[in-house]
C-alpha cells in the first residue's frame, strides 16, 4: 500500500505543483517512511540480537536431566560456572593473555604509526601496506600458516629448538598470531588519528627544541589518547572472546590446547561435543555480560578522553 | 604538510625494515611452501624453493574430493557478496532514516542500537543456532547469510556520515520538486553517501569472507561450507590422519589460493580501507 504511495510520488513529474506539505500530513507520512526505512534493520535487530540474548538467558536458567526433563533451575548453571575450575582456568588464561598481548600489540602499532607519521618516504608507504596486509587474511588461514611456521620440520625456527605449542610456550605463540594479524590494523587507526592532529603544534614544539623522539612521546602520543583507548578497548574485547586461533591449533597439541582452553572454546565444546546447551548458554551469557559491562565501564571511566 | 616532511634517519628505517620482515614472513613462507610437494614441505629448507610442484598442487586442490574446494570458494564468494550487499542496503536505509527522517521511536531505537553495539557476536552464536534449528533453517545458506545482515556498527557509521555530509537543503529541494521519500533517498542521499557505503560494503564483505564461528556452528553439509570451515576440516584430517585424503601441501596451496583474491582486492581498494578506519575516528 505504502509502496504504491511512494511510487506515485516518484513518477510525479518534477513540474507538478510544488505544494508545500501540510505539516500534519507531512509529519505522519514522514513517520511512516521513517519506520519503513528502519524496518529491515529493526527486524534483524530483534531476530538476531534481542531474541538470541533473551533465549540464551532463558536457556541458562533451565536445566535438562533425563529424569526430570527440562526444568527451571534458577542460577544453578551460573553457580556451577563460578565453581568450575575449568572455567576459572580459562578466564585466568584470557586475562593473562589480554594483559600481556594487548600492551605489546598496541605498543607495536603505536611505534609503527609514529614511524610512518614521521617519515613520508616510499619505503614507509610500502611498510604501511606490509603491516596492514595480515588483517586481510582470514583468521583461520593466518593461524594455519603460523601452525606450519611453528612446526619443527615445516617452519624456519627449528634452530631455536623451541616447541612453540608446548604448554609453556603456547600462550605466547597464540599471542604472536593475534599480534601479527591485528597490529597493522591498529597501526592504521592510530596513524589516521595522528594525521588528524594540527601540524602547528609540531612547529612550536620544534622551535622549543623538541627532537623527533620527544615530539613523538610528549606531543603526538598524548594527543591521540582517545584513539589509543578505543584500540585498547577493542583488543581486550577480542581477547576475552578468544576462540578461533586455539580451536585451529588444538589438534597440533591437544595436551596443551585443551577443550577448555578459553571460556569460548569451553562453551563451544560444552554445546557441540557434549550437548550441554544450558550450561554452555550460561557460560556464553556470562562472558557476553562481562564483555558488555566491561566495555561500557571502560568507556565511561575514560569518557573525557575518548571520542565515544 | 610538506613542512613537516623530513628525511627519516637510519634508525626508523631499520625498525620499519625489521617489522616488515615480521609481517611478510608468513606470506613468503606460504608462497614458497605452495610450490612443494608433501615431502618437500617437511624435508627442504622452509624459506626457499625446492622441487617445483605448484602446478601439481593446484591441480590437486581443485580436483580433491571431486573439486569440493571450488564449491567452498563459490560458497565463500556467495556468502560474502549476498551478506555484504544485504548488510549495506539495510544499514544505508536505517542510517539515512536515523540521520534525516523524524519518526516516533527514533531516539529510543538509536539508543538501543548504541547500547547493543558492544554485545559480543560470539556470545550469540549458540542461541542463534538453537533458534534457527527450531525454525528449520540450520544447515542452509540462510543460516549463514541472515545473521550476517545485521551490522549495527555499519548503521552507526552511515548515520554519522549522512548526518554530516548530506545537507538537509538538498533533500528539501528534491521534496519540493515533488520527489517521493524513496526517490529522495535513492537519487539525492545515496550518491552523497557513496564513500561511506563503499567502506561499509567492503568491511561487511571481508567480515563475511573471514567468518568462521557462525558457519562452523550452523553448517554440517560440507557442500555448504565456506573456505574457512572447509580448509579446517582438511587440516584436521591431515593432522589426525583419519581417512581424509588431503595432505599438507594441498592445504597450503588451498590457503594461498584463498587469500590471493583478498590481497588483490585489498591492494586495489586501499583508499577505501583507510577511509573506513578514518570515518570511525572522525565524529
Amino acid at each position: 500500500m505504502t509502496e504504491v504511495q511512494i511510487d506515485s510520488a516518484a513518477v510525479a513529474p518534477a513540474a507538478a505543483v510544488p505544494s508545500p506539505r501540510p505539516p500534519l500530513f507531512g509529519r505522519s507520512r514522514e513517520a511512516v517512511t521513517g519506520w519503513l526505512f528502519v524496518l529491515p534493520f529493526a527486524v534483524l535487530l530483534v531476530a538476531f540480537l534481542l531474541l538470541p540474548m533473551a533465549y540464551a538467558l532463558k536457556l541458562s536458567l533451565y536445566r535438562s536431566t533425563l529424569i526430570e526433563g527440562e526444568h527451571f533451575a534458577w542460577f544453578d548453571n551460573y553457580k556451577q560456572a563460578f565453581q568450575d575450575p575449568l572455567v576459572r582456568q580459562g578466564v585466568g588464561r584470557v586475562l593473562v593473555f589480554g594483559l600481556v598481548q594487548t600492551p605489546v600489540m598496541i605498543g607495536l602499532a603505536l611505534l609503527a604509526a609514529l614511524l610512518i607519521d614521521h617519515a613520508t618516504s616510499r619505503f614507509s608507504r610500502v611498510f604501511r601496506l606490509a603491516a596492514f596486509v595480515p588483517y586481510a587474511v582470514p583468521v583461520v588461514i593466518g593461524t594455519l600458516m603460523w601452525g606450519f611456521l611453528y612446526g619443527q620440520e615445516t617452519g624456519p625456527f627449528s634452530l631455536l629448538h623451541i616447541d612453540f605449542l608446548s604448554s609453556s610456550w603456547v600462550l605466547a605463540s597464540l599471542g604472536n598470531v593475534v599480534t601479527w594479524q591485528w597490529a597493522g590494523y591498529n597501526m592504521i587507526v592510530l596513524y589516521a588519528a595522528l594525521q588528524g592532529l594540527p601540524r602547528e603544534v609540531y612547529e612550536s614544539a620544534r622551535i622549543d627544541g623538541a627532537g623527533p623522539v620527544q615530539l613523538a612521546l610528549r606531543i603526538k602520543t598524548p594527543m591521540i589518547g582517545s584513539a589509543l583507548i578505543l584500540a585498547t578497548l577493542f583488543t581486550i574485547l577480542g581477547t576475552l572472546q578468544f576462540f578461533t586461533e586455539p580451536l585451529i591449533l588444538q589438534p597440533l597439541n591437544p595436551g596443551s590446547i585443551t577443550q577448555h582452553y578459553t571460556p569460548n572454546v569451553y562453551a563451544y565444546h560444552q554445546a557441540f561435543s557434549f550437548q550441554q546447551y544450558n550450561y554452555s548458554a550460561a557460560i556464553s551469557f556470562l562472558l557476553g555480560a562481562v564483555v558488555f559491562v566491561g566495555s561500557y565501564l571502560f568507556l565511561f571511566a575514560t569518557r573525557k578522553r575518548s571520542a565515544l | 604538510m610538506t613542512s613537516t616532511k623530513e628525511r627519516a634517519g637510519i634508525f626508523p628505517n631499520v625498525v620499519m625494515g625489521l617489522m616488515a620482515v615480521y609481517f611478510l614472513l608468513p606470506f613468503w613462507w606460504l608462497l614458497v611452501a605452495a610450490t612443494k610437494d608433501n615431502d618437500g614441505l617437511f624435508q627442504s629448507a622452509p624459506l626457499w624453493f625446492a622441487d617445483f610442484h605448484l602446478a601439481g598442487n593446484l591441480e590437486t586442490v581443485f580436483t580433491q574430493e571431486n573439486g569440493i574446494y571450488l564449491i567452498w570458494l563459490r560458497n565463500s564468494l556467495l556468502y560474502a557478496v549476498v551478506s555484504g550487499v544485504g548488510a549495506t542496503v539495510v544499514s544505508a536505509l536505517a542510517g539515512y532514516a536515523f540521520a534525516k527522517l523524524r519518526f516516533p521511536g527514533r531516539t529510543t531505537l538509536f539508543a538501543l542500537l548504541l547500547g547493543l553495539i558492544m554485545v559480543p557476536a560470539t556470545a550469540l552464536v549458540l542461541p542463534t543456532y538453537l533458534l534457527m534449528s527450531q525454525a528449520g533453517l540450520v544447515d542452509s545458506i540462510w543460516a549463514v547469510i541472515l545473521p550476517s545482515l545485521l551490522n549495527p556498527f555499519g548503521v552507526y557509521l552511515l548515520r554519522v556520515y549522512t548526518h554530516e555530509s548530506v545537507p538537509d537543503e538538498m533533500l528539501e529541494a528534491a521534496r519540493i520538486d515533488g520527489a517521493g521519500e524513496f526517490r529522495v533517498f535513492r537519487s539525492v542521499a545515496l550518491p552523497a553517501m557513496r564513500p561511506a557505503l563503499v567502506t561499509v560494503l567492503l568491511f561487511s564483505m571481508v567480515a563475511s569472507w573471514n567468518n568462521f564461528f557462525l558457519p562452523l556452528v550452523m553448517l554440517s553439509d560440507d557442500h555448504l561450507f565456506p573456505l574457512t570451515v572447509g580448509l579446517r576440516t582438511w587440516y584436521m584430517s591431515a593432522i589426525l590422519g583419519n581417512g581424509g585424503s588431503a595432505l599438507f601441501n594441498v592445504i597450503v596451496t588451498g590457503a594461498l589460493v584463498a587469500i590471493l583474491p583478498l590481497i588483490v582486492a585489498f591492494l586495489l581498494l586501499q583508499r577505501y580501507w583507510r577511509g573506513g578506519l578514518t570515518i570511525g575516528a572522525v565524529k
